[in-house]
């Protein structure tokens, strides 16, 4: 077919952030001008809006596709956009130095894509795209040709677990919630992601709203649920927006309200925006935040399944959760549970950070190795550093070392070495990396995230972040790698929810795989990583000084001197070891150590 | 009390505030108890919070309307015809509980009859509340399961509060809320020991345990228990005392724990009335308004100097102790009045003056109280009727029989009557008057504890923002608010609290008293005043 | 009725109770900071922990609901070690200024350190600064020694429907405050003060007062309103300097701000302390004696009831003294003078 010409912007967080708005507009702009000379351009040209396409370090990328042939280039700037029309829209003839390379491909070949299979590819603005790739077939099979109980049996039996963190079946929660006997039930997808580093559920929402809420009409449907809610970070504007969109849409449609897909059923969806508290993503305060409490978590059980919103039975699934079960309706359950491991079955999408070269949104088969991961699609480590650990799990993960490179990336997999999967973060470390720093860097955000209302996380993670603190500035006490493991443990054992009980695993898995950086910190006083800067000595090699002052300069406390073009000294008893000097020296003469 | 009292033999609140909780639905009328019952008031929000449905009808926006499932604006003093109109809904649409009628009433035929007119739409006309909020109300009410009614002098107050107290007595019968638990009639009592005093005979028609003194059998029975002859005519009612002392019929009157002079409606009226007498005696704890016109002002015991027993609300009997002795030369009550009574007549008094043998000299009169001693009041005290030594005492009253003979409750004919004075074009404003949470009756003691006068420290009109625009007045502007009786100065307190045309002004305030306003028109069977509706004119305060 | 073990002790529970709360029936001790019979529980203070056979780590006994069979262990070193560590915690985020805390004595947070031994702390950090003035006249809010057991929150919100106070902030500096952290403008009920477990919330009216274990204890009955609510008077040197109520009667140990605040009167200096005569009519009152005023009394109600008859005479009696007394009154009048002229200003 000769001529039909398709161009996807990606307007995904990353592509915003690259200024994909700016290269949208160009291309309108172009198109416009252009149309004018080549009227067969405007018509048979087509300029989609798609949401992420994962590897956000390439951003923009844009794809253009003539005849079904598909070129992708990265990096696009607005200025790029004339030559782009002119060669390869007009012209037909791709520009071969823009385009991505080896590295884009191998990034996306080692990735099996179920939720992330569209994403970058459709419109997420239109239902309409969404229904081109087959959207909305399973909800419509689920309530016209099955009964509740067989929906629940087939996500049983493709063995969805929870993508959020807890790893609960998902089948046996609905059928959980299903049994109670109650004149009202809910269902409520969580999209309160709040891992710093996490956008998965973002990405999701923006680039695939509608797969969301199919998931959860189908969800409804099984429970037997009416009302539904869509909780969401009110820092999410632009899912926000699509998310009302294609909820509008679906109306439209006559996929939610009244007797959806002409049948009795009625459902709709309600959107709640969520005010930035990361414990909020924990399902009783999620549930406190909608009911209108402050967002702090219940006391389980009562489970929500049993006791949820407003006292009634409850599902709350996360957002990657409820996108998978279009997929399990419409092709089955033993499909589903082709991928993965044995008790980990399907894919999950990870958001792939850190000292990391592919750093990006990925999707990969359950029970991956990390070595595949991290060197396959990831690429290695940025600048060929070593890898020293990856933290998996967000914030009340654990550190796994370079020991376990081959673990399989499942949940027992990662639980057996004391992680979890939470919902997907995954941040890469390199030599460069102190552990005793990234354990505190963790504890400062689960403890500035407390509810406050159990006292173990209250003011356990506080004192867990002083004593980090204190090790982190030399003043570390024999005894105190002893003392945070005891705590530690303590908050895990006796804290409230999921928050508190995990918030120690990153001091846990540091103190257990990398005890030896404690020790030096707190021994020898020293930071092997050469990150504490309390804790290192700064001074000047007089070999590679060449004198330009600019050290002296950035010192705000006067501690360096020294004449113009001779060697510069660093007075060790006035420096209060700011790193400044460090940061500016162009010839690499100031060493810390 | 009468109005009770006709219809159920017995005039006491009939249920029990534990049981609020567990009522399906709650008809709140004349009472704005979270700020004058604030701990029944708390059973009532946990029923709410159980899921009950709470009806409220005040012409003010009360506290408790922020839990009700339905707010009933009526206007001040037509209480009557708006719970007629529930009650011909009820009968209309045939949600009365037939059965009970039948079994445990009369009067029904006639009653029925009465209340063909009063349609949601007569009602809605006279009362100012739409009529389909009358319907949902009487559907709500007569479809719980348990449902109580709670009133107090909202709808006492008024020269029809004896009326008003049988329509709501006729809406539980109506519906078979009484003879159960978590029902009933219940007026919630506004001093700690309004039911003690009506028990213990300090009513001008009846003995201790509401015996009539106008009966023979009664007479005789006090005689030989009092071992004295006793008049077997009624004496007057504390309303009808002041126009006996204005006539000079009365000469002496001795007044004690009251402060009438600042509490009855129409002071000048009253004071004119006390300053007449030969000889007043006053005994207080402070030199009250009253007690500033006394002959003779006797120095007496706080609650917290003396020993006894308060029966509240519920009719629960309980004990009071000393913890500490009356200031200076104070002394308690009961000594006092031991010593003035063995002055009159050694025979009249008591043996002693000691609370345990006069409390067991009660409880050989009335047989509701003759299981009680105080050997048994310890804790939680007991609820009359306790006839004998081993009963429980009764949460709930009317289980098998009311207290009438032939052990019927009777259906009373209501009919409309509206209140004695009407706003007009020189008093174009309804006063309705009432308390604020912070203090209690005539201040004596509230307004003397510093926080609560911190709080709450000084009198005020509350008045609709409409009438305020119209009248050109600012919130805390002063105003001189007048009635035929007399004027007062105070504070405006812009505030949709009230409807247009009705003020609202607390009557605790000796400087700004409410009292100087209100009229003394009685009720023409319990004598009560009608506190509850005057007609008043509001203008800005001269500078 | 539901059959369990608790500590190798067979109990039955009925329907609906929490493992707690079948843990009291049957006098198993659990230390608890944040729970209140009276309120929903909440699962904060993590002190009633305990291991429920099945479940893989110690959950909450105020929160769990008993079951049929369940066995359950309330303490062993494991448990106790938990507990212990959450006190410390506590404790390091606390004046400890027992010596000049009202609460002494009463604090369950000085209990359970002492219970614990805990002189040292592992965990000596920063402490939360609240140094906030509240300028209300009731209630005295140090926030400091709060421990955040939510039970004012609740009782203000699930009892008093009033909900003026709330939660506020997050991490080591939450806190309870009213909105927008201004002063408490409320009902001033002091239910929030009666259920704090700690010197957090106190009556302004009692600083400087003898602590509660000063006083004597009198059990009476409120003078206020019909509700008849149980009062304790605590008194020392023939003062009343505290009043609470007790939570086992049929107030449930709620009062309002009259029964808890309002007792000032009784001590006030202008409550009358002599009988006064007004010995002539326009004249002053004047002090006089106690005999020479009963005398005066009983010969002038005698005089007018043998001049103008006994219906001349009345007695307006009190709706707020007791039953004693209004009884010996209306007997008085009926048996004494021989009229029926008493009546009371409190009738419906």
């Amino acid at each position: 077919m000769n001529g039909e010409i398709i161009v996807n912007v990606c307007m995904g967080t990353g592509g915003i952030a690259a200024g994909a708005e700016m290269v949208m507009k160009a291309f309108e702009e172009e198109f416009a001008s252009a149309g004018v000379e080549n009227a067969t351009v405007q018509s048979r040209c087509k300029l989609h809006k798609v949401g992420c396409r994962g590897f956000c370090a390439k951003d923009v990328l844009v794809d253009i596709s003539v005849g079904g042939e598909v070129s992708t280039y990265q990096f696009i700037q607005p200025e790029m956009v004339k030559r782009l029309v002119k060669e390869h829209v007009i012209g037909q003839k791709p520009i071969k130095e823009w385009m991505a390379g080896e590295d884009y491909h191998v990034f996306h070949d080692n990735q099996t894509k179920i939720i992330l299979h569209d994403l970058g590819k459709i419109n997420p603005e239109s239902i309409d795209d969404y229904l081109s790739v087959d959207g909305y077939t399973a909800a419509r099979k689920a309530l016209t040709t099955m009964t509740p109980e067989e929906v629940i049996v087939t996500v049983k039996n493709s063995g969805l677990r929870g993508r959020g963190g807890g790893g609960f079946p998902t089948g046996l929660k609905w059928s959980l919630c299903a049994a109670n006997e109650a004149d009202q039930r809910y269902v409520i997808c969580n999209a309160d992601e709040g891992d710093p580093g996490a956008f998965m559920d973002r990405s999701v929402v923006e680039g695939n709203p509608h797969a969301v809420v199919e998931g959860m009409i189908i969800t409804a449907y099984a429970i037997g649920a009416t009302l539904g809610y869509v909780y969401i970070r009110a820092e999410y504007p632009l899912a926000v927006h699509r998310l009302r969109i294609a909820l509008d849409q679906a109306r439209e449609k006559g996929f939610l309200g009244k007797n959806l897909f002409g049948g009795t059923f009625d459902f709709d969806i309600k959107i709640k925006l969520g005010a930035g508290a990361f414990v909020c993503g924990e399902e009783t305060a999620l549930i406190a935040s909608i009911e209108g409490e402050r967002g702090m978590p219940r006391a389980k059980p009562p489970f929500p399944a049993n006791k949820g919103l407003w006292g009634k039975p409850t599902i709350i699934n996360n957002v990657e959760t409820l996108a998978n079960v279009p997929p399990i309706i419409s092709k089955g359950a033993e499909w589903f549970a082709s991928y993965g491991s044995e008790k980990s079955k399907g894919t999950k999408v990870i958001a792939l950070t850190g000292k990391i070269r592919n750093t990006g949104l990925i999707e990969i088969p359950m029970g991956m190795p990390l070595n595949d991961i991290i060197f396959k699609i990831g690429g290695g480590i940025e600048g060929d550093k070593l890898f020293k650990a990856v933290q998996t799990g967000g914030p009340s993960g654990g550190c796994i070392p370079q020991q376990y490179i081959d673990l399989p990336v499942d949940y027992e997999g990662l639980k057996s070495v004391g992680s979890m999967m939470g919902s997907g973060g995954m941040v890469v470390l390199d030599e460069t990396d102190c552990m005793v720093n990234i354990a505190k860097f963790f504890l400062t955000f689960t403890q500035e995230e407390s509810c406050g209302k159990c006292v173990p996380c209250r003011i356990g993670t506080k004192r867990l972040l002083e004593i980090l603190t204190r090790i982190t500035e030399g003043n570390g006490r024999k005894g105190d790698i002893e003392l945070l493991q005891e705590l530690a443990e303590d908050v895990r054992d006796s804290s409230l929810c999921g928050l508190g009980m995990s918030a120690p695993n990153p001091v846990i898995s540091t103190i257990k795989y990398f005890r030896h950086e404690y020790e030096a910190h707190i021994n020898q006083k020293k930071c092997p990583a050469k990150v504490c800067n309390k804790l290192l000595t700064f001074f000047i090699r007089p070999d590679q000084c060449v004198g330009c002052g600019m050290c002296a300069k950035a010192c705000s406390v006067k501690a360096i001197s020294g004449e113009l073009k001779q060697p510069h000294a660093i007075d060790n008893s006035l420096c209060i070891k700011c790193g400044s000097c460090y940061d500016v020296c162009k010839f690499n003469a100031v060493i810390k150590d | 009390m009468a109005g009770l009292a006709t219809k159920f033999g017995s005039g006491a609140m009939t249920n029990s505030v534990e049981g609020i909780s567990r009522n399906k639905a709650l008809f709140v009328i004349g009472s704005n108890t979270t700020e004058n019952h604030p701990i029944i008031a708390l059973r009532m929000k946990e029923a709410v919070a159980r899921g009950a449905q709470l009806i409220v009808a005040d012409p003010r926006r009360i506290p408790l309307v922020k839990f009700a499932t339905l707010w009933l604006r009526h206007r001040p003093g037509t209480d009557s015809a708006l719970l007629n109109a529930m009650m011909q809904v009820i009968i209309a649409e045939g949600l009365e509980d037939k059965d009970f009628i039948a079994a445990r009433t009369e009067g029904f035929a006639e009653f029925a009859e009465s209340l063909v007119k009063f349609t949601p739409e007569f009602a809605e006309e006279v009362t100012g509340v739409p009529a389909e909020d009358i319907r949902r109300a009487a559907r709500i009410y007569a479809g719980a399961e348990n449902a109580g009614i709670y009133y107090a002098m909202g709808i006492t107050q008024h020269t029809m509060g004896t009326n008003n107290v049988m329509a709501v007595g006729n809406l539980a019968m109506l519906t078979g809320n009484l003879g159960k638990d978590a029902a009933g009639v219940n007026p919630l009592r506004g001093q700690n020991n309004v039911q003690g005093a009506c028990d213990m005979g300090c009513l001008p028609d009846v003995y201790p345990g509401y015996q009539k003194v106008a009966l023979p059998a009664v007479q005789a029975k006090f005689e030989k228990a009092w071992g004295k002859a006793l008049s077997p005519r009624p004496g007057l009612t504390a309303s009808e005392m002041t126009g006996a002392m204005l006539e000079g019929k009365l000469r002496g009157l001795y007044i004690f724990g009251e402060n009438p002079a600042l509490s009855d409606p129409n002071m000048a009226h009253s004071i004119k009335a006390f300053n007449a007498l030969d000889f007043l005696v006053v005994q207080d704890i402070f030199m009250t308004e009253t007690a500033e016109l006394a002959d003779v002002v006797l120095p007496s015991a706080s609650f917290a100097e003396k020993n006894g027993t308060f029966t509240c609300s519920e009719r629960r009997v309980q004990r009071v102790r000393a913890a500490v002795s009356p200031p200076g030369q104070a002394r308690d009550d009961l000594s006092i009045i031991h010593a003035v009574c063995s002055r009159i007549d050694p025979a009249a008094a008591t043996s002693s003056a000691a609370p345990a043998e006069i409390f067991a000299e009660v409880a050989a009169l009335w047989p509701n109280m003759a299981g009680m001693g105080y050997d048994r009041l310890d804790g939680d005290g007991l609820q009359w009727p306790c006839p004998t030594a081993d009963n429980p005492g009764t949460p709930f009253l009317f289980k098998d029989s009311f207290p009438r003979e032939g052990g019927k409750a009777v259906f009373s004919v209501v009919p409309h009557v509206l209140s004695d004075e009407l706003p007009d074009s020189e008093y174009p404003f309804v006063l309705t008057t009432g308390r604020e949470l912070f203090h209690y009756h005539t201040g004596t003691m509230t307004r003397k504890s510093k926080g609560l006068d911190a709080v709450a420290h000084e009198p005020f009109i509350e008045i609709n923002p409409s009438d305020a625009v119209g009248l050109g007045i600012k919130d805390a502007e002063m105003l001189t608010v007048s009635s035929r009786r007399g004027a007062i100065r105070l504070k405006a307190r812009v505030s949709d609290i009230v409807p247009a045309k009705v003020v609202f002004i607390p009557f605790h305030y000796k400087e700004a008293a409410a009292n100087m306003l209100t009229s003394d028109a009685l009720d023409p069977i319990c004598k009560i005043m009608e506190a509850k509706v005057c007609a008043v004119r509001v203008e800005k305060a001269a500078a | 009725m539901i059959n369990l073990t608790i500590d190798d002790k067979k109990i039955e529970a009925p329907d609906g109770a929490t493992v707690l709360e079948a843990a009291r029936l049957a006098r198993i001790d659990i230390p608890t900071l944040c729970h209140d019979p009276r309120m929903k529980p909440f699962g904060a203070c993590r002190l009633c922990i305990v291991e429920i056979g099945g479940l893989p780590r110690p959950v909450t006994s105020c929160t769990t609901p008993a079951t049929e069979g369940m066995v359950v262990v309330t303490t062993n070193s494991k448990l106790e070690r938990l507990r212990k560590t959450t006190v410390e915690l506590l404790l390091s985020d606390h004046p400890n200024d027992c010596m000049v805390c009202i609460q002494a004595g009463q604090c369950s947070l000085q209990e359970l350190a002492y219970r614990y031994g805990l002189r040292e702390n592992r965990f000596k950090g920063a402490v939360r600064q609240h140094n906030r003035v509240d300028n209300n006249p009731f209630i005295m809010r140090e926030q400091d020694k709060c421990v955040l057991c939510g039970l004012c929150v609740r009782v203000c919100d699930e009892v008093e429907g009033v909900a003026a106070i709330g939660f506020a902030n997050r991490g080591f500096e939450s806190d309870i405050c009213p909105p927008f952290k201004k002063d408490l403008d409320c009902e001033f009920c002091g239910q929030c003060v009666a259920v704090c477990p700690t010197g957090a919330l106190s009556g302004k009216m009692w600083a400087g007062q003898p602590r509660l274990e000063q006083t004597r204890s009198t059990e009476t009955t409120c003078t206020y309103c019909g509700c008849g609510c149980n009062l304790t008077l605590h008194t020392h040197a023939d003062k009343v300097v505290r009043v609470t109520s007790r939570p086992d009667n049929h107030n449930r140990g709620w009062l309002c701000v009259k029964g808890r605040f309002g007792y000032e009167f009784i001590a006030s200096p202008e409550r009358l302390t002599t009988p006064l005569i007004r010995r002539q009519k326009g004249g002053p009152l004047e002090p006089a004696g106690w005999d020479e005023t009963l005398d005066l009394v009983a010969s002038r109600l005698t005089a007018i009831r043998d001049q103008h008859g006994a219906d001349a005479v009345a007695g307006l009696a009190s709706a707020r003294c007791t039953n004693e007394e209004n009884y010996l009154f209306q007997k008085m009048f009926r048996a004494g003078i021989g009229t029926n002229n008493v009546d009371h200003c409190a009738r419906y």
